[in-house]
Parts: structure tokens; sequence; C-alpha cells
């Protein structure tokens, strides 16, 4: 088994904490291998912004995707972007209110993350939100692992909000699954 | 322990065995910054495992292998920044730099600059000759507007620094000029300057017959140390000519060095904030790793 | 007072034994776990987070970290604690390396421990400040003037950046000489699993320090206590009075700027004290070669894609092998010539225009053909462009 997840937004949305919180459930909370990369430089100040993953049960040699098997996308200009090398059955997640246009001909898991952190009194949690959505829509990581990664990741006076984000991702990840 | 009254006392206490002659010219100024700095640690009585030199390249930054000490001869300009890493190693060590004015001023600038400012805990003793002396009397970024030297031929025409007023400006802890030609306040400057925590400066005018003095026309070596004393003013006379003198008065101070303490003050120096930090992280207690606080924190 | 590692207070402050971390706070944890109690630095990408990790940490296990003015008073400073009785170390990348140079050339002649991590990126020049290279291979080699023998490690996992920053201080300790962790912006801005080491686990070598009656110690020759050409260390405030300096200088540390003789013992001894541990030394990964026609002979974030291509060459049945070198420097010339007798091609992916592959060619001796796979421009080979060199499609 390998994974390649990729997590794009625009800076300052928590791109890189969300493969960090990912790359932790697996490696350290699942035993799978794991490395997580991110695009550094002008691109990571503002612009479109990239984290991603790859998870493995055996040994990862090349550490950077060839072969996307998750997207997930929180602004336009990271989607537009990062979605040149997907394949028919990449799996798509997307925030239709940062990603107007997402009709690309293959299906793509609407997940209003930003909407669900702003009832939650702070949007600063959308990449939470999108990290229990995948969790769910992928199945590939245990949710119990990604919640521990997820506390043990976020600053301790926002664990409360934070594990609300995942909670809510999670169930909204299971109503897309239900409503594709 | 028998008190030192003389010199030749003095020298068979400090100096290394083996390592005479020095490589210095006659008429040169270090020597007598050495004994003036041998006077100075005799006089505080320090023990001298204690003690460890440090210096760059150059004529002045030999002098650490002449005293019966640890001493470190570095790289050009190089010296402060070295013993930053030795004071931090172990702060129990007294650290004091012997420096020129091309290894402090021209090449080591930078370093001297955020030393004092750091208001690291040493001593920099910097020796002014106004000349790159050791490699034959190129242009040092001290030496006097329209002085010779091999690379300004024609006579100099850069304005020298003025490495007191500098070091007075970033905040250093104690700021003196003396000249070797001068007895009795340099050595008791010098033990201030090394009791002092945090940054000091002394900067020792010094004749350079041989790269400097001659080329400049300065006569021999006596007519040469008497020019330190015509060209020399405490420090305050300078300052009170400067604000109440006529302009002649002023004019006067045009070619005149201002010796005296430009500055003793009492901050903390780096490793004494350094310690109250160190108490401050020590009983608390960190949830996250380093790695999660560095992903948040970003 | 000098600082005294505290295996409890490291394991406090390091956090979890199994961690999802940067290469290059591995590199922290792997100084700090090695007993590193100063680092003098200055940011620079794609290294910068080896500070930033070592301010947030060496005040809390009780080292000190200094942001130095650049990189010349970074390496200055960490020889000056080495001598003060520190394990220090620095950080950098291509253009603060090479203002290191002349500092590093002065902590080989003065026989001063330190460690420098290279986190590589493109040059020359500014190059791509955020993308990884392997392009100071040959720096870390002979960047420094002069006669020298260098050591230098490539880490090509987060794993390694730890467990080498130890090895490289233990290189380091025993054999006071300049190490350097070539590491490169790809393993650097990685985040894999680490395991910390348990205590017991833990291999640390410190400098053997100076204990001999200070009337007979010579600090520049062979030791007067172990049989080794690396002298005794004599930590500045034990009362030796050494005198160190970067000049020739003779066995009691004077300078002897005149002496042919004197140089010349001075330095075949500082180079020799490295050469004749060769064997010792070197550490290298081997896989697959027992049957291999053809050998990637790799390094540092090249190994990666390469590893990857073997195995995708392996499923079409191409015999393809891999020798890792875990120190690159001093180079495994022996290794290198028996594997260029038993193979019928050795392939050499870099991150440069060809550097580590010359040394290669010279071991091999002709026994085989050598051919260089460079890559330039900020990006590992992908593992399908280094399959024509297998001769797979």
């Amino acid at each position: 088994m390998k994974k390649e997840i990729r997590i794009c937004g625009f800076g300052g949305q928590g791109v890189i904490l969300a493969g960090f919180i990912i790359g932790k459930a697996a490696s350290v909370f699942m035993n799978y291998n794991a490395v997580q990369s991110q695009s550094y430089g002008p691109e990571a100040r503002g612009g479109a912004a990239r984290s991603e993953v790859i998870i493995s049960d055996e040994k990862i040699g090349y550490p950077r995707p060839t072969s996307v098997d998750l997207l997930v996308a929180m602004s336009q200009e990271s989607f537009d972007t990062y979605r040149n090398d997907l394949r028919d059955d990449t799996v798509i997640v997307v925030d239709p209110d940062l990603v107007k246009k997402h009709e690309i001909g293959q299906p793509v898991y609407k997940i209003h993350a930003q909407r669900i952190a702003e009832e939650l009194g702070n949007k600063i949690v959308t990449n939470i939100v999108m990290v229990g959505a995948a969790t769910s829509i992928f199945k590939l990581l245990d949710p119990e692992a990604v919640r521990k990664a997820v506390l043990d990741s976020v600053p301790s006076r926002f664990k409360e909000l934070n594990l609300k984000a995942f909670e809510k991702g999670l169930e909204a990840g299971k109503n897309a699954l239900k409503g594709l | 322990m028998t008190e030192i009254k003389t010199a030749e006392e003095l020298n068979k206490k400090y100096l290394r065995e083996g390592m005479w002659p020095t490589i210095f010219c006659n008429g040169c100024g270090n020597g007598v910054v050495l004994e003036y700095t041998f006077w100075a640690l005799e006089e505080l009585g320090w023990d001298m495992d204690k003690v460890v030199f440090v210096s760059g390249i150059g004529c002045s930054s030999r002098l650490p292998g002449y005293i019966n000490a640890d001493g470190l001869h570095t790289t050009h300009g190089r010296a402060l920044a070295f013993a930053t890493g030795i004071k931090a190693a172990n702060p129990d060590l007294n650290v004091i730099v012997f420096t020129g004015d091309g290894d402090c001023a021209g090449i080591g600038g930078n370093h001297f600059i955020h030393a004092a400012r750091r208001n690291i805990d040493m001593t920099v003793i910097m020796i002014n000759n106004f000349i790159y002396g050791m490699t034959g009397g190129q242009l040092a970024p001290t030496t006097p507007f329209g002085s010779i030297a091999t690379t300004a031929p024609y006579g100099n025409i850069e304005h020298p620094f003025d490495i007191c007023n500098l070091a007075k400006a970033l905040g250093a802890n104690y700021v003196a000029r003396w000249t070797v030609t001068h007895p009795y306040q340099p050595i008791k400057s010098l033990k201030r300057a090394l009791q002092k925590k945090g940054f000091s400066l002394v900067e020792f005018l010094a004749p350079c017959p041989t790269a400097y003095g001659r080329r400049n026309k300065l006569g021999d070596i006596k007519k040469l140390w008497k020019w330190y004393e015509d060209h020399t003013i405490l420090l305050e006379d300078y300052e009170r000519i400067m604000s109440y003198g006529s302009e002649e008065e002023k004019e006067a101070m045009k070619d005149m060095f201002p010796i005296g303490v430009f500055q003793d003050i009492d901050k903390p120096g780096f490793f004494e904030e350094y310690q109250k930090l160190v108490a401050r992280l020590m009983g608390k207690n960190n949830k996250k790793t380093a790695e999660t606080e560095a992903v948040i924190k970003k | 007072m000098r600082y005294k590692r505290d295996p409890k207070k490291i394991r406090e402050v390091l956090g979890d034994k199994v961690q999802f971390v940067l290469g290059d706070m591995a590199c922290v944890y792997g100084g700090i776990l090695a007993g590193c109690s100063f680092f003098g630095g200055y940011p620079i990408t794609p290294a910068s987070e080896i500070a930033e990790g070592m301010a947030r940490l060496l005040p809390r296990v009780g080292g000190t970290y200094i942001q130095m003015e650049d990189e010349i008073g970074s390496i200055a400073a960490v020889i000056g604690a080495s001598w003060g009785g520190a394990k220090a170390m620095t950080a950098t990348s291509g253009p603060g390396f090479s203002l290191m140079m002349e500092n590093y050339g002065f902590a080989v002649m003065t026989e001063t421990p330190c460690v420098i991590v290279n986190i590589q990126r493109t040059g020359p020049s500014t190059g791509q400040p955020t993308l990884g290279a392997q392009g100071d291979m040959m720096q870390a080699r002979w960047g420094t003037h002069g006669d020298f023998e260098a050591i230098a490690l490539a880490p090509s996992n987060v794993q390694e950046c730890l467990d080498f920053t130890i090895e490289a201080f233990n290189l380091s300790e025993k054999y006071r000489n300049p190490v350097c962790v070539m590491a490169d912006g790809e393993i650097g801005h990685l985040r894999e699993r680490i395991t910390i080491p348990d205590e017991k686990d833990l291999k640390i070598i410190n400098r053997v320090e100076a204990t001999i009656d200070k009337e007979k110690f010579i600090p520049f020759g062979v030791s007067q206590t172990r049989k080794s050409k690396v002298p005794d260390f004599p930590v500045f405030g034990t009362g030796y009075h050494t005198y160190v300096t970067g000049l020739t200088h003779n066995e009691k540390g004077f300078p002897a700027t005149d002496k042919q003789k004197d140089h010349e013992k001075l330095v075949k001894r500082i180079t020799s004290k490295i050469s004749d541990d060769i064997d010792k030394i070197v550490k290298v990964e081997e896989t697959h070669l027992d049957d291999a026609d053809i050998a990637f002979v790799t390094y540092g974030a090249s190994a990666r894609p390469a590893e990857t291509a073997m195995e995708l060459a392996r499923k079409k049945g191409v015999k393809v092998g891999m020798l890792r070198l875990k120190i690159v420097w001093p180079f495994p010339e022996k290794v290198i010539y028996k594997l260029g007798k038993k193979v019928d091609k050795i392939i050499v992916p870099e991150m440069n225009l060809g550097q580590i592959v010359h040394p290669v060619k010279e071991a091999v001796s002709g026994n085989c053909e050598v051919v260089s796979a460079p890559k330039i421009g900020g990006e590992m080979h992908l593992p399908h462009e280094l399959l024509p060199y297998l001769g797979v499609k």
C-alpha cells in the first residue's frame, strides 16, 4: 500500500499543519511509513501553498508524489495550480466556497469547511475541518489516530475548538460520501 | 604570594617561556601594552589559569603567544567572535582580546559592532598604530587623512575610523582611549575594564616606527613617541574646547586625539541576561515537542 | 562553569520518543543528544529551522544559543566554544558554507572538534535558496586552502539527520577535526518519523581531555597517553596555558612559520590521523549488490529516487544494486574499487553536474563503466528519469 496526498490552499490557512497532522497520525500513531514535504519560498508566503504526504506500509524511496491519490483544496488558485497531475480516480475534496470553479469532469467531494469553522466561531480551524472530512472520505487512516494527532499538534488553549472542528469535519465527510 | 615590584619580576611571572625574542621592532608600542596589562592583572591578582587571551592577525595579535596563559591566535578580524564562543562555553573564564586597528576596525569591524552591541563579557584591547604593520605598511581604516601608506602612496583620501565613539554609541559598558606614552592612567583604566561585566574596549594609540612613522617622516623613535604626547588631549579638555572654544582652538583640535574614559556604565552583560533566560525556562515544562511548537508558530 | 550533559533533562526537553519531524529539526535533536551545548548560527534558507530549533531547545537544557552576525562569526564562535570545553555546532547552507571556509581550515589546523551542518541548496551564489542540491560536496572536501582531510556524512532520511549529527560529533571529538553533515534542502525540509534512541543505545564519544602533568604536556604532537596521532585536548581554563594558533606550529604550539620540517610533520600528522583510519571511518549501505550487474553509487537525497528506480528496474528483471555512502569523506576507495570489479556499470546520480562521480571513477580504476547521472535546478531525480541509465524504458 502506498498513498499520496496533496493538501493545498493559500498561505496562512494551515496547509502545512494539516499535512503534519496527517503524517503524524499515519507514522506515529499508526506506525505506517510517512513522509511529508511542502513547497517553500515565495509561493508559501500568500499565494498557493501545498503540503504533500506519502503514506506506505513499505519503505518510501522517492519522497515526493508522482501520482496523487487524494487532493484536498482550500483555494481556487492552489486548486488550479496543483491539479495538473491528477488521475481519473484521484479523490478530490474541495471547499466549494473557496474553490468555486471545481467542475473538472470528475467527482468532487464538497465540504463547506470554512463555513463550518466559522459556525464554530473561528475560521482558523478550516484546515482541521478538512482533515476530519478527508479522514472520513479517504478512509485510509483511523479517525482515532488522526484525532490524537490533532490534539497533539494544536495549541493547548485551542484544543476544544480543534476537536470540535475535527468531529464536524468527520461528520461532513461521512455525509459527503453518502451524497456522492 | 610575594609582592611584585619590578618589571623583571612581572615578566618572569607572566611571560611564556620559550617564545622570546618577540617579533616586534624597536620603538614598537605593543610591548608597553603588554606590560600595562600585566600590571593590571597583577593588581587584580587574577588566577591566570582562568584568563584566556584571544587575538586575530597582525603584530598586536601576536601578544597572546608571549603570555603564560591559554591563548587562541585566530584568523584575521574574527577574534571577537571566537572570544564570544569561549565565554559562552565557560562563563567563569576571563576573556581578553588583543587586536589591532586593521584586525578590529577593518576586517573585523562587523564582529566588533555586534560583540559590543550584545554587550558580550570580554575586554578588548585594541592597539591602534594607524597602519597594517605586519604586512609592511598598507592603508588601515584608522590611517589619518593625508598620511602615506604603501597602498596610499599619494596620501590617504579616506577618513579614519573612531572606534571609541563607535563603541560608545553601541552601548559598550566601558570605553577608553590612551596612548602607550602615558603611564599610570592606562593601567588603572585596564584594571577597571577587566573588572567590568559586559563589553569593555580600551584603545591604545601606539607608534609603529617601521611601517608608519618612517614613511610619514615623523622622525626617529624618540620624536615619534613625542608625537603622541603632542597630538593627544584629555577628553574633558577636548570636549570643553569643542563646546566653548574659539574657532582657532577648535581648528587646532582637528589633528588631536582625545584620550580618557569615553563611557563607564553598568548594563547587564549578555551572559547575565542569558542566565536569566535559562533560569526562566528551567522551571517550565514544555507540553509540546519542539517540532510541533515550530509548526504551530509558523 | 562548563555545561554538563544531563540525559534526563535532554529527554524531558526533546519529548516523545517517536516523533514526526523535519530533517532540520532532527539535526537539532541529534546535536542535543550528542551533548552539544553551544550553537552559533546565522539564519539561511533552508537551514534556518536548525537555528530556530536550537534557539528553542538549547536554553532549556542549559546550553547556549547565539545568533551571530554572520557565518564567519558563527563558526568562529563554535571553534572558540570548543576550546572553552563545549561540544559545539553550527548549521548553514551554500553561501554561509562559503563564508565559513577560512575558519573551517582554522579548525583543521588547530585540531578543534566541531560540527557544521550544511543543508545544501543550489548554487553558485544565491542560486535557488529554497531548493535542495548536492553542489557543495567537493567544497566540503577541498573548500579551505592547504592540505587537509575532510570528514563528511550525508543523510538520506530524517532519522539519519539525527543519527548522523550524533555520529558527526563522535568523529569530530575522536579525530579532533571539523566534521560536516552534508544534508540538503530536500531531506532537511522533509518530515518523517524518528525514534529518539534510548540512552543505553546511544554511543557518545567525547574528546580525550589532557590530564597529564602540565610541565610535560605536549599539546600538538601524538597523544602522550594513548596510541593515537590525536593529541589529548587541553581545555581552556584547566591550567595548561596552551597557545593555539592557525600558523604552522611545532608540537609545543609555538609558531614555526619558516620551518619546512615542522610544517611537514604537523600537516602529515593531522591528515594521516584520519587517512590511517579510513577503514574504521567508512560507512556504506549495500542493497541488492549480491547479484547486481549495475550499481548505483549514491548518497544523501539522491539515494531516494535511486532506490525507487532500483526496485522498479528489478521488477522488470534488471539486476540493479545500490551502494549508498553514508560517509562520503574520507572516500571509501577500497569499497568502490571492489564494486567496480564486480559490476559492469556504476551509475552515480547526483543533484549537481557530477562531483562524487570523479572519485568514484578514480577508485574504479577503469574496471567498469562509470556514468554520471546529474540533475540540477532544485529537484531530485524522478525515479523514471533514472531508468534509462539502467536500460529500462
